[in-house]
């Protein structure tokens, strides 16, 4: 897998023509956070998107995150319905959502206040709220809306009323469909943005419609930037430098399917579920254009037995599902596993167990991915960390698959999925594809299941092979595929099974350690938590504190090296977006405490006292939340005695650092 | 219909079979389970029609019909409970050049993998479709199952099964593109045997119930049928099968069907008193699902990187 690279991208300083010229108080950024909400249907998705498009063509860090509702067409004007889009805009790299916002364009006060009340905005944070409600014929309408902006103002919030509505009004019939093309033109101008790279956008978006529609949504935008230029009385400079090479902007979903596409699979097999669909919706679109085919199954199960037969038959095949989804997999994937056919399998995560919650993350599922279906059924797992992952993810997963014979998940989450960010474009190589399908006859006396003695692999017959004819059998079997109940060839296959992801772990390098190999504190994570915790750590170690990190992308096997880095630190800390169960809570002690899935996983490989954070609120973990946890767990470790080792560190103590982590 | 690129090669000379080029092993069903004469008439069809052994799979789910594949000298894939027809649609989409035959039985098919039966006859993939019916749950030692006849005392069912048998031919007959349906007894084997083959020329998804005995758990269960051969009624048609001189001899309750009237075939299938025994349906003008959504497009490098390149150009913000 490819490191990402943003961080090394060559930079140049930006044309400073980009700054706003008529004097104004102009203020200089290094980043900043804004969210645009409305009802579903009006757009706000959209605004953000082409925002963020621009500030990136403009040179600036992103990272945008989608704000959906449950539901489709939840009620107009209802607290939790609120949808848009979220983007936070740095001078450099971006690699997470960040902490709260600093800027919201409301379509109302409703959809407003679902966002107060979830803590998402900074306190002051710039409120521009469309006013149209003032002036509704229904009372109880304006009544909502004046408590509501009253309130806003008395806690402190910088409300200003923007008359939207009234604006579009003098330009179209129905400013429903144009108010965020007015919205986006302020954005434009509040943030320096280039106007002109907004046209293109919107050129590009609606392009294909009649030139009327274009030329509409030219002039919201252009009087949305008048607007803004005339009536506000401040705007922001964060300053920009564009990348030398391409950068592509895609969410996480879209680089898989791209990933899809340059792996050379040729099949995909789904059912729709949130929020992995998109995935397919996209390969759909595009996949017959290089010979591929998206077949939407009946069901989970059906999905991935159709995927394990085209693999059988010599084609790769990928499944895409979510929790739910993977659940329904796990009997059909031990199959894969015990026929040894080559599969990969999208996780994309959600909040669960059960239904759980469709449209939010979690990084629940990694325990049953390593452990599910039955018996012993080992597979690949990789987790992808930022949206670059998401693509390269699906080259190795394809490669491994093939090479050994195995399946592999790739361990998504709806917030890799549903976010974006600029990454380096990349450049296909042929190496990425799967080689023909093999046809050539099979040498006599070779055997179906020519189990290595050191590695387990064994060369695969495939279909359509003169000589090679077998029946593949999910029944436990001896190496020439016949049914075997007898007890040393079960433990021979088992043992083949196994060796094979000690001989894939014998081939990867081992982490990297962001920050220094010794210190005081290392902190793990796997996952879409990667750009958070990095922001963390870099922020305390800038004050000079003994913290690093490591991010593993192989969750099964496991590199090797990680022992000698866990050695450098006194203490190790987990920060996973799942359930772990609270140390300050009165029945939980170090004998009945539940850690968070990657703890437990490396307590029980490396035997080391390995503590946990997580949250599971169904969203991103903040990078302040986590500054905080490590900056009590730091403080916690300050005031012990040295230790060298991490081993002899009791469980109570680090209990009770993560409580003080919490409570600061 | 367009040629797959992947089956541009030909085999350009006559190739003889023999029936041991098929077999293999020793079956290990019991005596006189009619699974024994589906192997024959099946061996028999691959023999006759000279399929290549490698480019050949028989795909199966479990219970002991599921058992079949191990007894084929071809490419054999035993899978899972109830997920045969997935798997073999997995197949079938991934490489249209092989032969592919499914053998699932009354439980694997109507009961667990019951959704999979409805949708593969809705996709009418090109596979051939074996329905070892026996009424009763084999392997796991004689548990009703949904086409278990009503009353039917089982291990589940010591006092008599309460429900009504589910009737696979109907069930079939009443899915939105079902191309073609016909029903076999175990004991016609050249009956079988005209059947298998008119099923294997066929192209789209060809269902063939087979009602099979089961010596060891239903021993008595089929001799209504097997004393009386009037209750067996032979479907004939100019279409459809031909029954031999020899036969009819014996078979005297014979029908004129025409396979393409499916309001004939959905009466005739209802017939509870006689077992009708032919093609109940046929329409080869019902589409295959992977003619319809299989690109005519060989997946090369050159291909994929101009597809990935123009993609990409969508998302690509220059410096």
């Amino acid at each position: 897998m490819r490191e990402s690279t943003l961080r090394d991208s060559p930079r140049e300083p930006a044309p400073t023509t980009l700054a706003p010229t008529d004097g104004r108080n102009v203020v200089t950024l290094t980043e900043h956070i804004l969210e645009i909400i409305s009802d579903s249907g009006e757009g706000a998705q959209k605004c953000g998107q082409s925002f963020g498009s621009i500030a990136a063509q403009m040179g600036n860090g992103i990272w945008t995150t989608e704000i959906i509702p449950a539901e489709i067409r939840p009620p107009a004007r209802s607290v939790a319905g609120a949808s848009g889009n979220r983007i936070r805009i740095g001078a450099g790299p971006v690699t997470n959502g960040g902490d709260e916002t600093d800027l919201v364009v409301a379509f109302n006060e409703q959809v407003l206040l679902g966002r107060v009340r979830a803590k998402e905005l900074k306190p002051g944070c710039t409120i521009l709220l469309e006013n149209m409600w003032r002036t509704d014929g229904d009372p109880t309408v304006v009544a909502s809306y004046v408590e509501t902006h009253d309130r806003l103002v008395a806690a402190g919030f910088r409300v200003i009323e923007i008359p939207m509505e009234q604006e579009c009004r003098k330009l179209v019939s129905d400013p429903r469909r144009g108010k965020n093309m007015f919205a986006l033109g302020m954005l434009c101008r509040l943030y320096s943005l280039d106007l002109k790279l907004a046209v293109d956008q919107v050129v590009l978006a609606f392009g294909k419609k009649d030139r009327k529609v274009v030329d509409a949504n030219i002039s919201l935008l252009e009087a949305g930037h008048r607007w803004a230029a005339a009536h506000l009385d401040f705007c922001y400079r964060i300053p920009a430098v564009r990348a030398t090479e391409p950068q592509i902007v895609v969410n996480g979903n879209t680089a898989i399917a791209l990933g899809v596409l340059a792996s050379g699979m040729e099949i995909c097999a789904m059912y729709p579920i949130t929020p992995a669909t998109s995935v397919s919706h996209y390969l759909s679109d595009v996949f017959e254009k290089v010979g591929g085919v998206v077949h939407q199954a009946e069901d989970e199960i059906a999905a991935c037995a159709f995927a394990i037969g085209a693999s059988y038959a010599g084609k790769c095949t990928v499944t895409v599902t979510s929790g739910p989804g993977y659940s329904l997999k796990q009997e059909a994937l031990g199959l894969a596993v015990m026929g040894e056919i080559p599969l990969v399998v999208v996780n994309v995560q959600r909040g669960g167990p059960s239904t759980g919650q469709p449209t939010k993350v979690e990084q629940g599922d990694l325990l049953t991915t390593l452990f599910g279906s039955h018996g012993d059924a080992p597979k690949v797992v990789i987790a992808p960390a930022t949206i670059e992952d998401c693509f390269y993810s699906m080259i190795t997963a394809r490669r491994i698959a093939e090479t050994f014979n195995m399946v592999v998940v790739v361990l998504s989450d709806a917030s890799l999925a549903t976010s974006q960010q600029p990454f380096p474009r990349p450049k296909f190589s042929e190496a990425w594809m799967a080689p023909p399908v093999d046809q050539s006859p099979v040498p006599k006396g070779a055997q179906p299941y020519d189990w290595d003695e050191n590695t387990g692999l064994a060369r695969r017959f495939i279909p359509g092979q003169p000589g090679g004819m077998h029946t593949l059998t999910g029944l436990a079997h001896d190496r020439d595929s016949h049914v075997a109940y007898d007890a040393n060839t079960n433990e021979q296959a088992l043992r083949a099974r196994s060796l094979k992801l000690a001989a894939l772990q014998r081939t990867l390098a081992a982490p990297t350690v962001f920050g220094d190999a010794a210190g005081d504190l290392l902190v793990i994570g796997w996952g879409s938590t990667k750009g958070a915790i990095e922001e963390a750590v870099a922020s305390l170690r800038a004050q000079g504190r003994r913290v690093s990190s490591m991010h593993l992308r192989f969750l099964q096997p496991l590199p090797s090296g990680i022992k000698e880095i866990l050695r450098g630190f006194q203490q190790v800390l987990t920060v996973e977006n799942n359930w772990s169960d609270r140390p300050e809570d009165p029945i939980i002690d170090e004998t009945n405490r539940r850690y968070a899935a990657l703890a437990m996983l490396l307590r029980a490989r490396y035997l080391v006292d390995i503590d946990c954070f997580t949250e599971d609120r169904g969203q991103p973990i903040k990078p302040s939340t986590i500054r905080r946890v490590l900056e009590a767990k730091l403080n916690s470790i300050d005031r012990r005695p040295a230790t060298p080792d991490p081993v002899p560190a009791s469980p109570t103590r680090t209990g009770r650092a993560t409580q003080e982590g919490r409570k600061s | 219909m367009t040629t797959n690129a992947t089956e541009c090669l030909l085999q350009l000379c006559d190739e003889q079979f023999q029936l041991e080029d098929y077999q293999s092993g020793v079956p290990r069903w019991c005596s006189g389970c009619g699974d024994n004469a589906i192997l024959a008439a099946v061996q028999r069809l691959c023999r006759d029609e000279a399929l290549r052994p490698e480019k050949t799979v028989f795909v199966s789910g479990i219970g002991c019909s599921s058992r079949f594949p191990h007894y084929m000298k071809t490419y054999g894939f035993h899978g899972i409970h109830g997920r045969a027809l997935p798997v073999a649609e997995g197949v079938k989409m991934a490489r249209p050049d092989l032969t592919v035959f499914v053998n699932t039985g009354d439980g694997d098919c109507c009961s667990i993998g019951a959704a999979h039966w409805i949708h593969a006859i809705r996709y009418n993939m090109n596979l051939t479709v074996f329905l070892h019916d026996n009424q009763i749950y084999g392997l796991t030692k004689k548990q009703a199952s949904p086409t278990s006849p009503i009353g039917t005392k089982s291990n589940t069912t010591p006092r008599g099964s309460y429900l009504e048998a589910l009737n696979p031919v109907s069930v079939t007959l009443g899915v939105q593109n079902v191309s073609f349906v016909a029903q076999a007894v175990d004991w016609i084997p050249e009956v079988l045997f005209d059947i298998v083959k008119a099923a294997y020329h066929h192209r789209g998804l060809s269902f063939v119930r087979i009602v099979q005995r089961c010596p060891e758990w239903l021993p008595k269960s089929f001799d209504p049928w097997l004393h009386d051969p009037n209750r067996v009624q032979i479907l004939a048609h100019a279409n459809g099968l031909h029954p031999s001189a020899a036969l009819s001899r014996t078979y005297k309750n014979q029908l004129e069907h025409d396979p393409s009237n499916i309001h004939r075939a959905r009466e005739l299938a209802g017939d509870s008193v006689n077992i009708p025994v032919g093609i109940l349906y046929r329409n080869p003008e019902v589409p295959c699902y992977e003619d319809l959504i299989r690109p005519d497009l060989l997946r090369t490098p050159e291909l994929t990187r101009s597809v990935l390149d123009s993609e990409m150009d969508k998302y690509t913000i220059w410096p």
